[in-house]
């Protein structure tokens, strides 16, 4: 079995993730209860008549994968396996209430063409002329974990070389309103450094895309390698540090020697209660990571954690506001994620140095 | 490579039957399952013509046992009768002795929730409940959940019409790989009014029943429906000495990268898809004895396709049809309705027709097999294409 590398990143998110140059340098702290990625300088990587047309989602995703694939120095790839919780939501909302509204009538193909799950996957296809493997995962919060599962299980047996892989979603007004209306949104905003603290039921919602090239070969330029990944649909309370353990031990691995933990709390009072079982269990004295709290909580926004854990092992930067305690850890070797999104599809990834 | 999958249940519901064996009579009598629609409301209603299921929602229900505070989309309802019936036809008595996967298509969703409460959800309380059922995933979990399967590998596959046929795809690689033992693998679409105004908008809802590979075809019907194979390893195959259905044996997906919703002229996704599933099979295109074709009925596909099939066959192809003339176009189902059909036709020995089918078509000599013929099978083709230049193909066989 081929070892995993993931070789490259691209991202669009509430954050300054895109450029290089201030790549999480500035935390940005937000007081909402739903945050928009920041958008990137679209006519540099999309002709604009095209993105004319292109729901937010599209844009992010072929602006995130478009720098994947230049930072790995690829034009092409093997593959491309897309994960996204909620598909094309814009575009869905935008057919689906002109449905209504016309009574069936004056409707357009765009929104309802736009609005199928796989539009980013074949859109990325289409820009770079790839005829390979295309698959799009909708899978709640497994959705991205999906991908890399998939693409993981290609590299290992070398049926491909390099996998494009990402994860994407975007925010749309209704679907907000609704979300709010059962409080799976926050009622009142909170401040980013507050969230955690802040008791009350559901998320801040936020949306992103983060695109990757993992490969089974190894560059000077690789940032980490994917050593394990495991996604169950559902856990208890009583089992998750049970599955961690399992986990762990089936990859050769004491949780003493997991460097650092990166977690998926979201602030909801209801659901943060999984992660608290590692933080105060097993990984008392790990060093502990979230993210959410930065740039809102959408389903495959783990792969956010993904970049972060990717970024903390390539050049040992661990942002400040990001960490959940404080260890003195001097040296990141080992870092194991841990997301879930209302308690079900939960997974656990494993990376190393490379 | 060549070490096939084996298949150990199946279970179906469509608008020809409610099971297997209802779905196996209607085809080998040629009843087809398509009608005017009644359970949505349409303006297009009297233009278009679509393949129902008949139970109604809380009729499903009723079968599912399920409490009236449930929050099932009929897509998780369909999917849930599909998938036990599979389980059921397996001799899965205790789901958790092996470690079990699920991998689910679907399109539609919760959609069909979703556009019935949209406004009302803001002011009815009771609606509610089915907001948080509206993504893809959804019915998947529920389905899950009926099957009893915990903590384990589930996930949901949406690439438009091709879905099915790659989840189909995941679950074999899943089992070659020995990261699940078992796999339930399917799909599941229901009917909703988002569905028929999009191909509607599109222009490809025929106002009559569909006739694939007709020189005049005027399009698809819609059609809602769910199936699910269960695929098991070796090692649980010989361990409980059970009935191997058939075999998964070759598979890919392959992108046309042509357009966002057509087909190359020539089908180069198409062609990719069968070339590299026969390779991975290791079979020659002769190995092949019958195709199980997508055949939507639409000029785009179906000239498309039978292109596709001529480069991977040459004019001598074997028997091709269609069975979307019984079914309808059953979206992110299809792969897996297809699959029940193609595993029916190899345990038969039976082609199905290509109903509905007057006049050749004028790009090319190859035509559908129009009557019932029995003939000895090993292999089956099967392929299924959708939206965003998805083409899969799924080979099945009675060899292992």
């Amino acid at each position: 079995m081929k070892n995993v590398y993931i070789n490259s990143v691209g991202s669009v998110s509430a954050q300054n993730t895109t450029d290089d140059s201030d790549f999480l340098k500035d935390i940005i702290s937000y007081n909402e209860t739903t945050i928009t990625a920041i958008n990137p300088n679209y006519k540099d990587f999309i002709p604009p008549a095209a993105a004319r047309r292109m729901a937010k989602g599209i844009k992010m995703g072929i602006v995130a994968s478009k720098l994947a694939l230049q930072k790995a120095g690829l034009e092409s790839v093997d593959a491309i396996i897309t994960g996204t919780g909620m598909g094309c939501l814009h575009d869905s909302e935008k057919f689906l209430s002109a449905i209504i509204d016309n009574n069936e009538e004056y409707l357009t193909p765009t929104p309802f063409i736009q609005s199928t799950h796989n539009t980013v996957g074949g859109q990325i296809a289409l820009e770079i002329q790839c005829k390979g493997y295309n698959f799009t995962y909708v899978h709640g919060s497994n959705s991205f974990e999906s991908a890399l599962l998939d693409a993981k299980l290609q590299l290992e047996l070398d049926e491909a070389n390099n996998i494009l892989i990402g994860g994407v979603d975007e925010l749309a007004d209704h679907t907000i309103v609704l979300n709010k209306i059962i409080h799976h949104i926050k009622e009142e905003p909170v401040e980013s450094s507050k969230i955690l603290d802040s008791k009350t039921k559901g998320a801040v919602f936020s949306e992103g895309a983060n695109f990757f090239v993992v490969s089974n070969k190894k560059k000077a330029s690789s940032l980490a390698q994917i050593e394990a990944l495991e996604i169950y649909n559902t856990l208890t309370i009583d089992s998750v540090e049970n599955q961690a353990r399992q986990f762990l031990k089936e990859n050769h691995i004491n949780p003493s020697n997991v460097d650092a933990l990166i977690l998926g709390n979201n602030g909801d009072v209801e659901f943060d209660t999984f992660y608290h079982k590692l933080a105060t269990g097993d990984f008392k004295n790990t060093q502990q990571f979230v993210y959410k709290p930065w740039t809102g909580e959408f389903n495959t926004v783990s792969s956010f954690g993904l970049l972060l854990a990717a970024n903390i092992l390539k050049i040992q930067n661990t942002p400040e506001p990001f960490k959940l305690n404080n260890t003195n850890t001097s040296h990141y070797k080992t870092i194991l994620l841990y997301n879930q999104y209302r308690g079900e599809n939960h997974s656990f990834t494993l990376l190393r140095t490379c | 490579m060549s070490q096939g999958i084996a298949i150990t249940g199946m279970g179906i519901i469509s608008a020809i039957g409610n099971n297997v064996a209802e779905n196996y009579d209607a085809l080998i009598t040629e009843k087809k399952g398509i009608s005017r629609i009644s359970k949505i409301d349409t303006i297009h209603k009297n233009d278009i013509m679509v393949g129902e299921i008949a139970y109604s929602n809380q009729e499903l229900e009723a079968l599912l046992n399920l409490s009236p505070q449930n929050n099932y989309s009929r897509t998780a309802l369909l999917g849930a009768v599909a998938a036990k019936e599979a389980i059921n036809q397996a001799g899965i008595t205790d789901i958790k002795a092996h470690k079990t996967g699920l991998i689910s298509a679907t399109s539609v969703g919760g959609m069909d929730m979703t556009e019935k409460y949209y406004y009302q959800y803001l002011e009815d309380k009771n609606a509610q409940k089915y907001i948080a059922g509206h993504h893809a995933g959804d019915s998947t979990q529920k389905i899950a959940e009926q099957l009893g399967i915990e903590e384990s590998l589930v996930t949901t596959i949406s690439t438009a019409c091709s879905s099915a046929a790659n989840a189909i795809m995941l679950g074999a690689r899943l089992i070659k790989a020995g990261k699940l033992d078992r796999v339930v693998v399917g799909g599941s679409d229901c009917m909703s009014k988002f569905t028929i105004n999009g191909f509607k908008t599109l222009m490809i809802l025929s106002d009559t029943y569909n006739t694939p590979f007709d020189d005049n075809r005027k399009g698809l019907n819609l059609g809602e429906a769910a199936a699910y194979l269960v695929l098991e390893s070796d090692a649980i195959v010989k361990a409980e000495n059970k009935p191997v259905l058939a075999y998964v044996k070759g598979y890919a997906n392959a992108n046309d990268a042509f357009h966002q919703t057509a087909s190359s002229e020539n089908g180069d996704g198409a062609t990719l898809a069968m070339e590299k599933a026969l390779e991975i099979a290791n079979y020659k295109p002769e190995d092949i004895d019958y195709i199980n074709a997508h055949g939507t009925a639409t000029g785009n596909n179906d000239l498309s396709e039978g292109r596709a099939i001529i480069r991977v066959f040459g004019k001598q192809a074997p028997e091709f049809s269609s069975t979307k003339a019984y079914t309808g176009h059953t979206l992110a189902a299809a792969g897996a309705i297809e699959a029940v059909y193609s595993v029916l036709a190899l345990q038969n020995n039976i082609i199905f027709p290509n109903l509905n089918f007057e006049t050749q078509m004028q790009e090319f000599s190859i035509t559908p097999e129009l009557k019932l013929k029995e003939k000895t099978l090993k292999t089956v083709m099967s392929n299924s294409f959708g939206f965003g230049g998805n083409c899969s193909t799924v080979i099945f066989s009675k060899d292992k």
